[in-house]
């Protein structure tokens, strides 16, 4: 038997009530958010679940939403997929715009590692108890998190080159 | 503060004054990269090394980082398609086809079956150049050059098959929205069938020359092996996954462009070891074959595009001739085309494992957040845990049996 998106839910809103919510098929994601505080313990029952059996971390990454609320202008987004049952879901977690912090999940999925020291490198996100996060593909003396969205992506001090005519600005918004 | 937080040559210096060998020999760092000719790419590693034996590894990775992400956010969806190519630039059309095809699930574009099978077609290519320079760059890594000038002529035809359908070779930029920039020709399928006949044959030359040769088993059997829990812990995937005995396939887990009108085996190895790995990419070769050569002899009549006037460019000479082609023309080069706000995850099978593009958008002209599941990146960092205990010779033909490729590494 599949696993439903609704044996999914009502397993989560038993154990975990309120920390999770907002519960949605996006396409072909079933998707739904967690507190920052709750991941470890979400994920955790994820994985070591019988039914569910989410043990395989897809992927893990940062969005930034500098116009959003400032307890809700980082989102961790989780791609977890199930390969017995053939099912991927997305969870995301906001964090606080000023001192993003969350706490590590690579005690629980050793492939978080790196994808936690990418998030660290590119937006500034301390992993409570990650045992290395030091920069990953940027030099280890950058003091700027690049991929945050005020960070511009080009020189506004060049002149040989404007991007006005092109419809661009430097800063995507 | 963690030691892990040291650089590793001091992290190293503190362990090499504990640890002490009985016979008075002492430990010593090796800096491996980031430019040496046995890695095929810039890997820089820094070894602590007990004479031949390796104890602790540390990769220092991001050498040709060249933010594909960053850039994506401030570029129309057809500017990306060439950061894509540069991610593993073994099997662009791979990339090309998975970054079209999530743009397509995100604006919900039918493709029409004609294009999907030539889309399967040209994937597998790019995963038989994959796996062929893989294979055989594992045998001139082992000593054993001759496989490599053997195949090698291959691959070259194989580059002659892009440049006939799209012009380029290695960084291909190949398809549109929808499907082909233009239908393939009667030559590119006569290269096709050529390639084809010819292919096999040094194919197999090149499996005898190694599947029982003593030198070659000695080198890799039981080097570098890795438990199929283990390799599902650090986020493997594609043939390194495989070869640990897991049949995960892309391909077959959520088939994309009609892959499940063929049929192929995925080939599983068991121990997850070098050779295990190399025979899984040999078998995988031989199922592409199969694959394409289905996909010739059911080829489906049809459009080579999907009529999407909104997102694929209309031909050149209507452009010039009519108001309307025009019209498009421009919206679509600047980026001017109706985009819905959605979050889709689109995976393919790439060369090396799972490529996916999470792609968010904002309604307006470029991506919100692009996100690339690179597969080298995340079993990579399985590297250090995977040479621990090995000679350095040995470490060398783990990283090419891995098929880590830089570009796809850093992005």
């Amino acid at each position: 038997m599949a696993l439903e998106n609704t044996d999914i839910q009502n397993q989560l809103t038993e154990k975990f009530g309120e920390s999770v919510s907002n519960f949605q098929q996006e396409g072909d994601l079933f998707a739904f958010e967690m507190t920052a505080d709750s991941n470890t313990a979400v994920l955790l029952f994820l994985k070591n679940s019988e039914e569910l059996r989410f043990h395989f971390l897809t992927s893990m990454f940062t969005i930034h939403y500098p116009d959003a609320a400032t307890d809700r202008q980082f989102a961790i987004v989780y791609l977890l997929h199930n390969w017995y049952e053939n099912k991927r879901i997305k969870i995301k977690a906001f964090v606080n715009g000023k001192t993003p912090e969350i706490k590590t999940v690579a005690n629980i999925f050793p492939c978080a590692n790196w994808m936690e020291r990418e998030s660290y490198d590119f937006y500034g996100v301390d992993f409570k108890g990650h045992p290395q996060l030091k920069r990953i593909l940027n030099m280890d003396e950058m003091i700027s998190f690049p991929m945050r969205k005020e960070f511009p992506m080009e020189d506004s001090g060049r002149t040989d080159k404007d991007d006005r005519f092109f419809g661009r600005t430097t800063i995507n918004l | 503060m963690s030691d892990l937080l040291l650089p590793p040559e001091q992290r190293y210096a503190k362990m090499m004054k504990d640890l002490h060998n009985e016979d008075g020999s002492e430990l010593s760092i090796l800096n491996l990269g980031p430019t040496h000719p046995a890695t095929h790419g810039i890997f820089q590693n820094i070894l602590l090394m007990d004479g031949e034996r390796i104890l602790e590894a540390e990769p220092t990775i991001g050498y040709i980082h060249r933010a594909f992400e960053k850039i994506a956010e401030n570029r129309p969806f057809y500017q990306i398609t060439p950061l894509t190519d540069r991610m593993n630039y073994c099997s662009s059309p791979i990339n090309n086809m998975g970054w079209w095809m999530t743009l397509e699930k995100l604006l919900g574009v039918e493709v029409p079956k004609r294009a999907q099978y030539l889309r399967v077609i040209v994937m597998e290519l790019a995963r038989i150049t994959d796996h062929l320079i893989c294979n055989s760059i594992l045998g001139v890594d082992t000593g054993a050059y001759t496989g490599f000038l053997y195949v090698f002529q291959f691959r070259e035809k194989v580059y002659e098959i892009y440049e006939e359908i799209c012009g380029a070779r290695l960084t291909t930029n190949m398809g549109r929205i929808g499907g082909f920039e233009r239908d393939w020709t009667p030559k590119a399928f006569e290269l096709l069938n050529t390639f084809l006949e010819e292919f096999p044959v040094a194919w197999k030359e090149f499996e005898n020359l190694f599947e029982r040769n003593r030198i070659f088993i000695d080198r890799t059997v039981n080097v570098g092996a890795i438990s199929a829990q283990r390799a599902m812990e650090y986020g493997f995937t594609g043939p390194n996954l495989r070869a640990a005995g897991v049949d995960y396939d892309v391909r077959v887990a959520h088939p994309y462009s009609s892959y499940e009108d063929f049929d192929f085996i995925v080939p599983v190895g068991k121990s997850g070891d070098t050779y295990d790995r190399f025979c899984v990419r040999n078998a995988e070769v031989w199922e592409s074959i199969s694959i394409i050569k289905q996909a010739l002899a059911k080829m489906p009549e049809g459009p080579y595009h999907a009529d999407v006037p909104d997102y694929y460019l209309p031909p050149k000479e209507d452009v010039y001739t009519t108001m309307e082609s025009l019209i498009y023309h421009f919206k679509i080069v600047m980026g001017e085309v109706p985009v819905p706000v959605a979050e889709v995850y689109h995976s393919v099978e790439g060369g090396n494992g799972e490529l996916g593009f999470y792609l968010v958008t904002d309604g307006s002209r470029t991506p919100y957040r692009l996100h690339f599941r690179r597969p080298c990146f995340i079993y990579y960092q399985a590297y250090p845990e995977m040479i621990k205990g090995a000679l350095l010779s040995d470490a060398i033909v783990i990283l090419s049996s891995m098929n880590v490729i830089a570009g796809e590494l850093d992005a």
